[in-house]
Order: structure tokens, then C-alpha cells, then sequence
């Protein structure tokens, strides 16, 4: 690998990486598990003047739940750890079926969950994830001021967020359900490791069979994810039946915008995800490679 | 009476033993080319282009010069002044070394930089500055042959037109009169995609020309070195005696490291202009979209059949996809390599072939990956074609191959392709493989499957291949001959070194070669070291590739061993004293005729040699030998796959695979083993995701391994090998090829099994990689699905 020139920072607080921050501009990069960045500054498709490692910076490796219910996840909190997770294990089903099926052991090592929201690939499947789970990213700037930003506003394009020069996603954050939580993420790939050819994520908020929240959003479709808005809203207040779900799975067709590529025509894509939602909903297990 | 050895215990024929070559890769301790770094040094990066068609106007390289720690910007302009902007390739073409005139394909190598690291002579690369003229991309032989194509060699004087060769072969009477007797014709078309053998490490060298003394050492990741330093001699003008090729540790081959690339030229170009170490080493990308490819075929072809189901001739057309220069590593004499091996495993009595090459904008090569010179696309064409005729003739898939495979009192057997068969078991192969996978059991699975909307399929894979070119009657390349060399040193210890010319690039021949020389000296396979890879110190060998290193330098090594046992032979019959006629052989150990336990160790015949040889005598114990096969070896396979498609998705699983192999004799069981398991992981690769396209505009799609797929651990099914051995008539100790069968005849078995699970559809054909898009395509509008670039696209 051989990169253009760059300058490293690596600071030891979040303080000293404003500073650096402040320095460099809109030529600073955050590196967080550096998953997408060194790809990308590997071919040479990204030549940043400075790359702000914010790896030694203490507090960021965390996932927790708050005296509220909402789950807290830090901007170092890899892949791996949420895959492992007894937390996400217990009750949080949609993310901890996601976490496994994020690349390979050695990107989940290292990668991070607000890393790849940050990074806003229409591939990357948290966003997906956050998306159906109303979650929000935590940007912070230098004066230690926070604002939260809904991932449905913070995706702004493919790899384009909604983060102002000089702030620093600190966390991301999922608002308590009302209910118990059921759901999965379902995902078509050609090869363990691949990004998504579909992917959806589901995810439930039920009480008494009744569901209060339902959140449908989609990977790999679409110039981003796409949250499945129409399809969520058929669920809202309804119990899963026959004829819930065949509607649902028509909504969620409807919203994907796939294009034909090398991973499958349109029409194939659209399928998929009818096939998707029918067997997430009705809890069928996908036989998706 | 002493004790006989036990051969599988000292590491003979048939003992497992472990890779001599393992301890050093798991400790890391292995030297790769790019492990070597040699003083004053310097790196070279290649500028490649980013177009598929172009002319360069201009190339400006002032920037690249005037970056601090640049040495050489080399530009073809500058190579054509040593006569190096051209170089010709192993299909008695040219391919650019550095574009002049035109790029022809994207990748295509335009300039280098050499600099004093990798990361300056990148940024060097990136401060030319190009000037094209975009000219329109040909991405397939549809294209190069339509009305008005632009001619993409038009560097090549008389070329009119985008053909690069045309052949045939076979009797076109006889043929056409045996299709005018069937009772039935059964026809196929499909399209066997591009794949590229993609070893981890990439392609590499170290140029270190000494002025001093007019010396050039290239450290290189070859698989046939001594070719190179014959073709280095020939490109570079240079004295054959004053060139040495060392070919390290390689990262696998594959059949990519074969052949010359321009990076190797160039590194050496550059080392002699700089007269310093010039070290290239190729990166992913570079590897993906420039080396050569394999495969890139469509056929079209019939077969004419009997109601009975005897198979009465065969004919087929091929049109290969060669890329922008014609590369193929071949023999002279064929130019779509031992394609018309196609069907040898069968008894047809006619046969007649043609095919066509296509000059287009996509990287050069139709190289043998894991394969004897495209018997892997024969032998797909083969067998996706005996399923649909089995289909069209309502038969059974099984009792059609066992009415026409060839029988065991056939052989010799002559193909209609002019291939002699000399022996196998075919029909008890398939037995095995059907017992072994229960084929009428599995039927039954199948029918009561579909009754619940289940999707079971099988399929059936038989073939013969021939292995391990030459004879020198019929294989050269470049005019030499195609034998191999082998030369046994045997020290007064005991111990012994073997050289060979062959070279191993994962196939494990410093394990296996002593094992050879076991068999035949009874010197223990941990006396044995084994040296190959070092033009300077080994004896002349074709390399390692067509599987043809245990048939070809497998079986100079035994010869070898035999010279050194007749002149031990001497060496027991001095120290018993008794004349020669009176000492009896046994491993390891000559005895006197009649008296078994008056005897001497081969270790007391090599010490013998240094210090106790009979009185006019010439001392040492070593001899060289080389190996001129009279025929290829030909293994034969029976493999038999089941899967289940999702017919919601069109995701097919694996659930059962059944190999049955037969290479003849087994020296390292372990190794064969090994062998097998990596061809069919590659087979269940290239059926499932593996291909390299291109887009309209000549875009590789297949440039990084998130695009080039390989399979991992995850998805690749469990093999069940069984084996059946009918030994080589020809070779010294009865082995035939094995490094290759499965990837050759693995593809079709997968394949097979899911058309067979669609077979309701009368869906003929959909090509691989059978994504499962295809498949669910195939399904829903129940019509064949063949993928041929470019891709589809709606963007
Ligand atoms: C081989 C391979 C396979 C992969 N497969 C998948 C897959 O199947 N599914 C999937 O979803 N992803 C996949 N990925 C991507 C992977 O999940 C990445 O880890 C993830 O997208 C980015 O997280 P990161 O922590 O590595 O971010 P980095 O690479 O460090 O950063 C990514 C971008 O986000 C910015 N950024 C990161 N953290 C912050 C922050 N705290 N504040 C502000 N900006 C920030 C960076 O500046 C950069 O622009 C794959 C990656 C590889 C290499």
C-alpha cells in the first residue's frame, strides 16, 4: 500500500483532536477503524493532508444502555464487540443478527458502527440498521457542544453526512422501544465478506402482538439506505398476518430503487427484497448465501 | 538377515508425509522475490491506462523527473531505442512492453518510474502526464468481427481485420456424414466467462545487472525459469550464459506466472540503464487487470446421436476472446492450446473442431490456469454438452455416459482428435462416484423434494485429460522441446541432492521428488534435499504448469535414481565381490543372490564411491538424466455434486460432493489429496462467483478481490475423495498429472447439478458464474441466461 503523503496526528483527547481539526480544515480525515479510509487513501481515491487517528483517545469504546432505555454506542466501539455482545444479544435482536454479517473477521476487528454510518455507503448495513431503529448520530464540536442528528437526516447522499467542518461523531444513539423488541437483518451476498446485494433490516417494537413501531430500511438498492417509510407505516398499530405482510413486503418493494449491476438486475434486486420482508416478517429463515 | 526397509515409514511411494516446505511458510520463514533487498537498490511502479482504446498524442514526463528521489522515468520511446518497446509472446505474436503508439486495453502498461522507495516512484507515476484519443472499445469477438470495428492492431503490418488465429482440426467428411445418419442432433452454446488465476503474491522482480561483470541476475516469480532466461536471452539480446534466473519462493501460479510481462522487461531494462538492483513488485490491481487471464470462450456445438443413445460424432466451434495481443502460453502447434481434448473420454468415432481468435480491448493471455493448455474449457464444453444430450435423448445422465465412455479393453484408444488414450477404469470410477453419492436414492429425494416445492439437483462430471507435455514429436515452445532434466548428487554420508528443473509453486516437490528417490534408492526422504528454481544450479526444465512435473521431471527423477542405483550396483558387487550378475536389489540395500543377509547399504555404496571404488573406476556417485515422455498421462475423474436452489432467491447450496479420481499411482496420498480439495474449491469458484467482465466502455469489473471473487472457507462445501488407481503404462513409477483434475473437471459437475434441479424449466443453459440472479431468471422466465460482457447496465 502505498499512499500519497500524509500527515498524522494521533491525540489523546477529544480536546487535542479538535485542535487538529481546527488546523487542517476540510483536509483533516478522522480515522476511526480505518476500514473505509485506508482502502480508500490505498488506491489513492482519497489523499488527505492530514489523518486524525482517534484510536488513543479514552471513552469512545463503549455500547450501553441509559437510565432512559436508549442504547449508547461509542464512535470506537468495533464490529466485533457488538457481534459478541450479550446486550445486543438479549434485546436488541436486529443488531446482533447485522454484526456477524458485517465482512470478515479481520474488518470487524476494527471497524466501527459510527465509523461506517459516518461513512455513508449505500453498501454499509448499520445505516440500515439505525435507520429502522429511529436511531441518531451524536455530533460534537469543539466547544463541547452536542447535537443529535437522526440517521434519516445524517445520511445526506452516498458518503456524504451531515457533520460540519470540525465536529466529531461521538456516539450513536437508539431511542427506547416501546415494547419488546423482535426483528433481524436479512442479507444477500455473493460471498461471505461481500457487501450487500440486498440487505434489510427489520426491526419490531411489540407489545401483546400488537406492534407499536415497526421499522423497515434497506441496503444496497438504492443511492443510500433506504428507509421503507410507507411499508413501516402499514405495520404501525397492526399484528403480523398473512395480508400485514404481503402488504408490507409490496411497500418495501416499491421503495427500493435498485439498479441493474454486475450483482443482479433491477427487477431481481426489487424481488429480493419482497422475499426479504415476507420471510423476516413471517419469520421464516432467509437460505441466502 | 537384515531387517527390510519399510518404505512408507522412510518416506517412500505412497507415504503421506508431511510438506517439507511447511515449516519454513508457517514459521514466515519462506523468501518471496519481494523478500529479497540487494544494496543500492532502487523500486519501479508502472504507469498503466486508464482507458481501454486510445492513441497517446503525448506523453510528458518532466514532472515525474523533477520529483526528489526519482532515477528513471521510462517511457516506450525510450525502451524502442534498445528495441524493447515490443517483445514477442509465447503464441508467436508481439505484445507492447511500453504503449508507443496506441493502449489497447486498460492496464496496459505506458511508463515506469524508478525511484528510491515505492511510494516516490508512485507519486512519479502519477505526475505524467498523458495525452489520449479516445477511440471505441471492443469488448467482445461479436464486436471485433462487426462492420466497421476499428482494427486494434494496427501495429501489425497486413492486419485487416480483429482475427488473431484460425484452426481446426478432426475429419470434416467423415463427420458431416455420421450427423447426416442420426437419428437425433443435440445442440449446446455457451460461454465458458474469463477468470484469472490470481495467486496472492503478485507478480515481481529483481533486475540486478552487474556492469562490472556483464552479469544479470533476475530474482522473479516464475514458474518455468529456465524458459525465461532462454526467452530473457532472445528479448533482451543478451548471452544466455550471463543471464540467471532465480525464482525464489513463490506465492502460487496458477498458470499466471508463465509468461514474460512487461514489468519483468522492464525492471531489467531499467537495471541495466541505472546499472543498479531495480526491484518491481506488481500490486493487486496491477496483477488483476494486466496479467493473463484464462478461459474467455463461446462455443457453439452438436452432438449426433442414436436412439439407442450412442454417441455417433461430434462437432464444435470455438471462439476465443484473446484480448488485445495473442499470448497464450502454448506448444507451437496448436492455437487454442488441447481444447480438441474435448470428448477424449468417450468412444465417438468422428469428430471435427474449429475455432477463431479475437484480437479486443481486454487484457492479454488465455493462459493455463490450473490446467494442460485449455483442457478445462474442453472439458466444461464436454460435459455440459453430454448432459444436454442425455436430456434431449430422455435418458438417464448416468447410463448415457456408461453406454458411451470408453471400456477398459479399448485402450490403446485413438480420439477422433488424434489423442491416444492408454489406460483407465473409467466406467468403474463412476461406479465408485454413484455408489458413493447414492444416485438412485438421491433420484427419489429429488421427485418427492419437488412434490413440496423443493429444488434437489445433481450432476455428473466424467472426464479424461491429457497431462504432462510433451512428447518432443509434438510439444515445443518457442522451438524447444518440451522434456525435463533431473540431476542426483548422492555425498559420501548418504545423503543426497536432487536438482531439478521444475519448480514448485505450492505443489510440494521438494517433499514429493525425494519421495521418488526413495522409492527407487531406499535413502530415506529426510536424506533428500531437493534444489530447483536457480537457472545457475539446476538443469534444464520447462517448467512447472499443464500438471506436467510429476509426468515429466517426476519420471526424469526416477530415471535419475536408476542411474545411480546401476552404478551403486557396481559399487555392492566390488565391496561383496562377487560379479555384478551375482547382487540382488532390494530398497535400500544390495545382497548377494542366495544369501540375503551378505549384504551392503546404499549409504556403504556412496561412501564406497568417495573412498573404496574398484580400481579404474571414476569416483562420485551422481548423474544427471533427461525425460522425453512418450505420452501424455491421462487421469481420469468421475465427480458427482448435489445442491439445493432456493427457488424464491435462486441461492443454490452444495449438499454433497463425491470425487473419485484416478492418477495412477499415488506418491504423497496426503499431497494428492490437498490437490484435489484446492482444484475443486477453484471449480466451485468459477461455477458460483468467480469472472472478470467488462463494462462497454473495456472497464475491468474484477480489479480488487471485492469485485474478483474468491471463495473463503465459509461458503466452499466439503469434498468426499475416493480414488481408483490404474497406473500410467508409460511412466517409471506409473503416476499421472493430479495438480489440475478438479479445477477441470469440477465447473461442470456444479453446474450440471443445478440445471438438473431446473430441469422442469427446459432451460438449457445458463452460463457461470451462476450467480444466483441467473439462476432465479432462468426460473421465472424459463429461458437460458448466458452472460457475455458487457455487463448489463441501466446506469
Ligand atoms: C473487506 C471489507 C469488507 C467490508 N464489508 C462490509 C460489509 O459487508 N458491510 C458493511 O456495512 N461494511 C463493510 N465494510 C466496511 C466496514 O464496515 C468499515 O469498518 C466501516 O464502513 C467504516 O468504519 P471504520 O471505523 O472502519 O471507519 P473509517 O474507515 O476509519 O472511516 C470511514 C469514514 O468515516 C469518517 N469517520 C469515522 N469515524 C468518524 C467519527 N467518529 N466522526 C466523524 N467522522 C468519522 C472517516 O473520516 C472516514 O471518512 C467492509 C470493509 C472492508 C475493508
Amino acid at each position: 500500500m502505498y499512499p500519497s503523503r500524509f500527515h498524522y496526528e494521533a491525540p489523546r483527547s477529544l480536546d487535542e483532536a479538535f485542535g487538529v481539526l481546527q488546523a487542517y480544515g476540510d483536509e483533516a480525515k478522522i480515522l476511526a477503524g480505518g476500514q473505509s479510509l485506508i482502502p480508500l487513501i490505498k488506491l489513492r481515491f482519497a489523499a488527505p493532508a492530514c489523518i486524525v487517528d482517534i484510536n488513543n483517545i479514552p471513552g469512545l469504546d463503549f455500547h450501553e444502555e441509559d437510565s432512559d432505555g436508549s442504547l449508547n454506542i461509542g464512535a470506537l466501539c468495533r464490529h466485533r464487540t457488538l457481534e459478541r455482545s450479550p446486550l445486543l444479544r438479549s434485546k436488541y435482536p436486529t443488531m446482533s443478527a447485522t454484526a456477524p454479517l458485517i465482512a470478515d473477521p479481520m474488518v470487524r476487528n476494527r471497524g466501527t458502527l459510527v465509523g461506517s454510518v459516518c461513512h455513508a455507503d449505500p453498501q454499509g448495513d448499520w445505516a440500515s440498521v439505525m435507520l429502522a431503529m429511529g436511531g441518531e448520530i451524536i455530533a460534537r464540536r469543539a466547544d463541547g457542544s452536542e447535537r443529535a442528528i437522526p440517521v434519516s437526516q445524517f445520511v445526506v447522499g452516498p458518503f456524504q453526512n451531515a457533520l460540519a467542518q470540525g465536529e466529531i461523531a461521538v456516539r450513536a444513539r437508539v431511542p427506547a422501544a416501546r415494547g419488546t423488541r423482535t426483528g433481524t437483518y436479512l442479507k444477500l451476498e455473493r460471498r461471505v465478506g461481500d457487501f450487500a446485494t440486498v440487505g434489510l433490516a427489520v426491526a419490531l417494537e411489540v407489545s401483546g402482538g400488537t406492534i407499536n413501531r415497526a421499522g423497515l430500511a434497506l441496503t444496497g438498492v438504492g443511492p443510500n439506505n433506504i428507509q421503507c417509510t410507507a411499508a413501516e407505516q402499514s405495520l404501525a398499530g397492526k399484528s403480523l398476518n398473512a395480508s400485514t405482510i404481503e402488504q408490507a413486503a409490496r411497500l418495501a418493494a416499491e421503495a427500493a430503487q435498485p439498479k441493474t449491476d454486475v450483482r443482479g438486475s433491477a427487477e431481481y434486486k426489487r424481488h429480493v427484497v419482497y422475499t426479504f420482508v415476507t420471510r423476516a416478517l413471517s419469520n421464516r429463515q432467509a437460505s441466502a448465501a | 538377515m537384515a531387517q527390510a526397509l519399510d518404505e512408507i515409514k522412510i518416506g517412500g511411494l505412497g507415504s503421506s508425509r508431511k510438506r517439507v516446505e511447511d515449516d519454513r511458510f508457517l514459521r514466515g520463514k519462506g523468501n518471496y522475490t519481494d523478500d529479497f533487498k540487494l544494496p543500492g537498490m532502487v523500486h519501479m511502479e508502472i504507469l498503466r491506462s486508464p482507458l481501454a482504446h486510445a492513441r497517446i498524442k503525448s506523453i510528458d514526463t518532466s514532472k515525474a523527473w523533477q520529483i526528489p528521489g526519482v532515477h528513471m522515468v521510462l517511457t516506450g520511446e525510450m525502451a524502442a531505442q534498445h528495441n524493447l518497446a515490443w517483445m514477442p509472446t509465447l503464441s508467436y505474436d508481439t505484445q507492447a512492453v511500453l504503449a508507443t503508439d496506441k493502449v489497447r486495453f486498460q492496464g496496459q502498461e505506458i511508463a515506469c518510474v524508478c525511484a528510491d522507495d515505492p511510494y516516490i516512484a508512485k507519486d512519479g507515476c502519477e505526475a505524467i502526464v498523458v495525452e489520449y484519443e479516445p477511440l471505441p472499445p471492443i469488448v467482445n469477438p461479436w464486436q471485433s468481427q462487426a462492420e466497421g470495428a476499428p482494427i486494434i492492431r494496427d501495429d501489425k503490418e497486413g492486419q485487416t481485420d480483429n482475427i488473431c488465429y484460425r484452426w481446426e482440426v478432426g475429419d470434416r467428411e467423415g463427420t458431416e456424414r455420421a450427423f447426416a445418419q442420426a437419428d437425433l442432433v443435440s445442440k449446446l452454446e455457451l460461454h465458458y466467462p474469463r477468470s484469472h488465476p490470481s495467486p496472492i503474491e503478485c507478480c515481481g522482480s529483481i533486475a540486478d545487472y552487474n556492469s562490472a561483470t556483464a552479469k544479470l541476475t533476475v530474482y522473479m516469480t516464475t514458474q518455468a525459469p529456465h524458459i525465461i532466461r532462454a526467452a530473457v536471452a532472445i528479448v533482451a539480446e543478451l548471452p544466455e550464459h550471463m543471464i540467471r534466473i532465480i525464482s525464489p519462493d513463490i506465492g502460487g501460479g496458477f498458470g499466471n506466472k508463465v509468461p514474460v510481462y512487461p514489468g519483468y522487461v522492464c525492471s531489467i531494462l531499467c537495471s541495466i540503464l541505472l546499472a543498479r538492483p531495480v526491484k518491481w513488485i506488481e500490486d493487486k490491481t496491477g496483477n488483476l487487470i494486466s496479467t493473463h487471464y484464462a478461459r474467455d470462450i463461446y462455443y457453439k456445438g452438436e452432438l449426433a446421436l442414436r436412439k439407442d443413445g450412442k454417441i455417433l460424432a461430434v462437432r464444435f466451434h470455438c471462439d476465443s476472446d484473446n484480448g488485445a495481443f495473442f499470448s497464450d502460453a502454448q506448444p507451437t502447434k496448436f492455437k487454442i492450446g488441447l481444447i480438441h481434448s474435448a470428448f477424449a473420454a468417450y468412444d465417438i468415432p468422428y469428430g471435427y473442431m474449429t475455432a477463431q481468435g479475437a484480437y479486443t480491448n481486454k487484457a492479454p493471455g488465455g493462459v493455463a490456469y490450473r490446467c494442460s493448455f485449455r483442457v478445462t474449457e474442453a472439458m466444461f464444453f464436454q460435459e455440459r454438452a453430454i448432459q444436454a444430450a442425455a436430456s434431449d435423448l430422455g435418458m438417464d445422465q448416468a447410463a448415457f455416459r456408461r453406454l458411451n465412455l470408453v471400456k477398459d479393453d479399448q485402450f490403446p484408444f485413438r480420439t477422433p482428435y488424434g489423442f491416444l488414450l492408454d489406460s483407465g477404469q473409467f466406467h468403474k470410477c463412476l461406479d465408485v462416484a454413484l455408489n458413493a453419492i447414492g444416485y438412485d436414492d438421491f433420484l427419489r429425494e429429488k421427485e418427492a423434494a419437488r412434490a413440496q416445492g423443493r429444488r434437489l439437483g445433481i450432476g455428473i462430471s466424467t472426464m479424461t485429460e491429457p497431462l504432462g507435455a510433451g512428447n518432443s514429436r509434438e510439444y515445443d515452445i518457442l522451438g524447444i522441446k518440451m522434456f525435463d532434466a533431473a540431476e542426483l548428487r548422492v555425498h559420501p554420508s548418504g545423503k543426497a541432492i536432487l536438482k531439478i528443473g521444475s519448480q514448485t509453486q505450492g505443489q510440494g516437490h521438494e517433499t514429493t521428488f525425494a519421495q521418488i528417490v526413495t522409492h527407487e534408492l531406499g535413502i530415506p526422504a529426510a536424506d533428500i534435499l531437493v534444489q530447483h528454481g536457480d537457472t545457475d544450479n539446476t538443469p534444464f526444465g520447462m517448467g512447472t504448469y499443464a500438471s506436467r512435473s510429476t509426468p515429466v521431471a517426476g519420471a526424469a527423477t526416477a530415471m535419475v535414481a536408476r542411474k545411480v542405483r546401476a552404478k551403486a550396483r557396481k559399487l555392492a558387487a566390488h565391496l561383496l565381490e562377487v560379479s555384478e550378475e551375482d547382487v540382488e536389489w532390494e530398497l535400500g540395500r544390495f545382497h548377494v543372490r542366495g544369501a540375503p543377509s551378505n549384504g551392503v547399504s546404499i549409504q556403504e555404496c556412496a561412501m564406497a564411491a568417495y573412498g573404496n571404488m574398484p580400481d579404474g573406476m571414476e569416483p562420485g556417485l551422481e548423474n544427471n538424466a533427461y525425460y522425453d515422455p512418450p505420452n501424455m498421462t491421462w487421469p481420469f475423474a468421475a465427480y458427482i455434486v448435489t445442491v439445493e436452489v432456493d427457488p424464491e432467491t435462486g441461492v443454490w447450496d452444495v449438499l454433497r460432493m463425491v470425487a473419485v479420481d484416478d492418477c495412477g499411482v499415488r506418491i504423497n496420498p496426503m499431497i494428492v489429496e490437498g490437490q484435489i480439495m484446492g482444484g475443486m474449491t477453484e471449480a466451485y469458484a468459477m461455477a458460483n462467483m468467480q469472472f472478470i467482465t467488462y463494462d462497454a466502455e473495456g472497464n475491468c469489473v474484477g480489479s480488487n478481490y471485492m469485485d474478483y471473487l474468491l471463495p473463503t472457507a465459509w461458503e466452499t462445501p466439503g469434498f468426499e475423495l475416493h480414488e481408483v488407481v490404474t497406473p500410467s503404462p508409460h511412466h517409471p513409477i506409473g503416476a499421472k498429472g493430479i495438480g489440475e483434475c478438479a479445477a477441470v473437471g469440477g465447473p461442470a459437475a456444479f453446474v450440471n447439478a443445478v440445471m438438473n434441479a431446473v430441469d422442469d424449466t427446459g432451460v438449457r443453459n445458463i452460463d457461470m458464474p451462476l450467480l444466483p440472479d441467473r439462476v432465479w431468471e432462468a426460473m421465472k422466465y424459463k429461458r437460458d441466461v448466458s452472460g457475455a460482457p458487457p455487463v448489463k447496465s441501466d446506469s
